[in-house]
């Protein structure tokens, strides 16, 4: 892919976050896009590109009275926005289009307007995972985990640090749903949801909503706000079923999109001031920090631990408290990019010093699919 | 309590389906490159995408990879709390599936403990393949 020349110059999260029973899926994503909008000192008739999942792009357009002519509806689950702003930044580069808005709403835990979470009885999933008795994602996001445990010889324990961390840094932000300081004994006595997986080791359920809105680099320093540039993207997809990931260990789209990000960037991990890796559930850091190449197999639960990502750390992760604390409405993605954004714009409430340069890293599904984007606040 | 939720089996898992009713666990091999068997069903080699495939009857025999133990309600179960499992079959693919015939605990479910398949009827045309320890 060629070397991107294009940067985000509006974003921005909805006006409430948390519970918004007063608001409909729909009517979260126009909220963020508005909000976007507002940020980027554009009207809905300046945008001619326009991306979403959860609804159709169609929807989203004819809501904001937008005639786009460049539309993405691709959906893998809560990293679709990461692959967005990959495929915007491809369409912006191609001429597709000039300015191009992306959005998330999601009623997750008021359901207003929102469909069901359903699978077909004759889809893979529906044959050979779904008898089985999994609900959620709890009790499929989890199910690699006890042979990670095993293969590095590691315990709840490690998981719930995790969790006790993104506390720390959900603290310092005022819109983050908790902020109370939790220790490793609290989540370990937490309710139980699917052993070895307590309450605190999994992500909130809330209402929300986030809008990203993207341009050519030439054009990005007329706007408003600090530009910040898109300097490498990754994505990839493994499976639908996560019964059937090749290794319960690690992540084979982590690692591919993650090394795509890399290599498009032209950076090394030392590079990286600032890091959001998609926490839906305690593991999750930990399979991105050693599939993204920051620790060894093996060894992220240590570098956690010693407290490498807390506040203080040398590598901030998660700052505004991640999914496990500040919000997850279901697709998480569109909270990481804003947050990479805030910190590359230098406003973010836990701001890292002098930060240059943040990756936000998704998954979708249960390990189905991953997006990687590097940004940066320093023009390439 | 709704009656569990089961498999619709499609023209390409429908050999699997039968087995599991026959008291077979299926799977199926290419035989173009390299033989590896390989699951969920489909009628072409996931490796080399050759549609000369062959099913066959695994040995039914496994190890406990992973698994989790569900706390949540599913009303079609109702049998909470329950272990949701991968199995590491003999002939390498894995699968989900429940383990019976023993403690849902984390001290009856050590990983790498050897299961074997039992099959229930769960109607006349869906037996669900389940796992039990070995020794059992």
């Amino acid at each position: 892919m060629k070397r991107k020349s294009v940067a985000v110059v509006g974003a921005a999260e909805t006006t409430k976050m948390g519970k918004i029973p007063d608001q409909s899926v729909i009517g979260l994503h126009a909220d963020a896009a508005l909000n976007a909008m507002a940020d980027a000192g554009l009207k809905p008739s300046d945008i001619d590109g326009v991306a979403t999942a959860g609804i159709s792009p169609v929807e989203l357009a004819h809501y904001l009275g937008i005639t786009p002519t460049y539309a993405d509806g691709t959906s893998v689950g809560g990293c679709s926005f990461m692959l967005h702003v990959r495929h915007a930044a491809a369409a912006i580069n191609e001429g597709l289009a000039k300015t191009i808005l992306i959005t998330h709403g999601e009623s997750g835990r008021s359901r207003v307007g929102a469909g069901g979470f359903g699978r077909s009885a004759s889809s893979l999933m529906g044959q050979f995972e779904m008898p089985y008795g999994v609900t959620s994602p709890p009790t499929m996001f989890t199910v690699p985990v006890l042979r990670y445990l095993k293969t590095y010889g590691l315990t709840e324990e490690d998981l719930a640090w995790v969790a006790v961390i993104q506390r720390e840094w959900a603290a310092k932000n005022p819109r983050a749903s908790f902020k109370d300081p939790i220790t490793v004994d609290n989540v370990l006595n937490s309710p139980m949801i699917a052993w070895p997986f307590r309450m605190l080791m999994c992500c909130l359920v809330t209402d929300g909503g986030g809008a990203l809105i993207l341009t050519s680099a030439d054009r990005a320093k007329d706007f408003p706000a600090k530009p910040v540039y898109i300097l490498g993207t990754g994505e990839s997809v493994e499976t639908p079923m996560v019964s059937q990931m090749a290794d319960f260990t690690s992540s084979k789209a982590f690692r591919v999109s993650g090394k795509k990000a890399f290599e498009e960037a032209g950076i090394k991990l030392a590079d990286v001031d600032h890091l959001m890796i998609y926490d839906a559930f305690a593991h999750l850091p930990l399979y991105g920090l050693e599939d993204l190449g920051f620790c060894k197999p093996g060894e992220a639960a240590a570098f956690v631990r010693e407290r490498n990502t807390a506040p203080g750390g040398k590598l901030p992760l998660n700052t505004n408290g991640g999914g496990l604390s500040y919000m997850h409405s279901g697709m998480y993605g569109m909270y990481a990019l804003q947050e990479s954004v805030r910190q590359m714009r230098g406003i973010a409430p836990a701001q890292v010093p002098n930060a240059k340069i943040s990756i936000a890293h998704g998954v979708g599904g249960m390990f189905a699919a991953s997006g990687t984007i590097v940004f940066s606040n320093e023009a390439p | 309590m709704p009656p569990r939720m089961l498999p619709e089996p499609t023209p390409e898992t429908r050999h699997f389906w039968d087995g599991c009713r026959e008291g077979e666990l299926r799977l199926q091999r290419c035989t173009d490159c390299d033989g590896e068997a390989y699951f969920p069903p489909r009628p072409f080699c996931p490796k080399c995408g050759s549609r000369k495939v062959e099913v066959f009857k695994a040995s039914g025999k496994g190890v406990l990879w992973s698994y989790v133990i569900n706390h949540r309600p599913r009303p079609d179960m109702g049998t909470e709390p329950y272990a949701i499992a991968v199995v590491k079959l003999q002939e390498g693919p894995k699968m989900m599936t429940n383990i019976v015939g023993c403690p849902q605990t984390p001290e009856a479910l050590p990983l790498d403990m050897a299961v074997k398949v039992k099959f229930e009827k769960q109607s006349d045309d869906i037996s669900l393949p389940f796992f039990e320890p070995a020794g059992a």
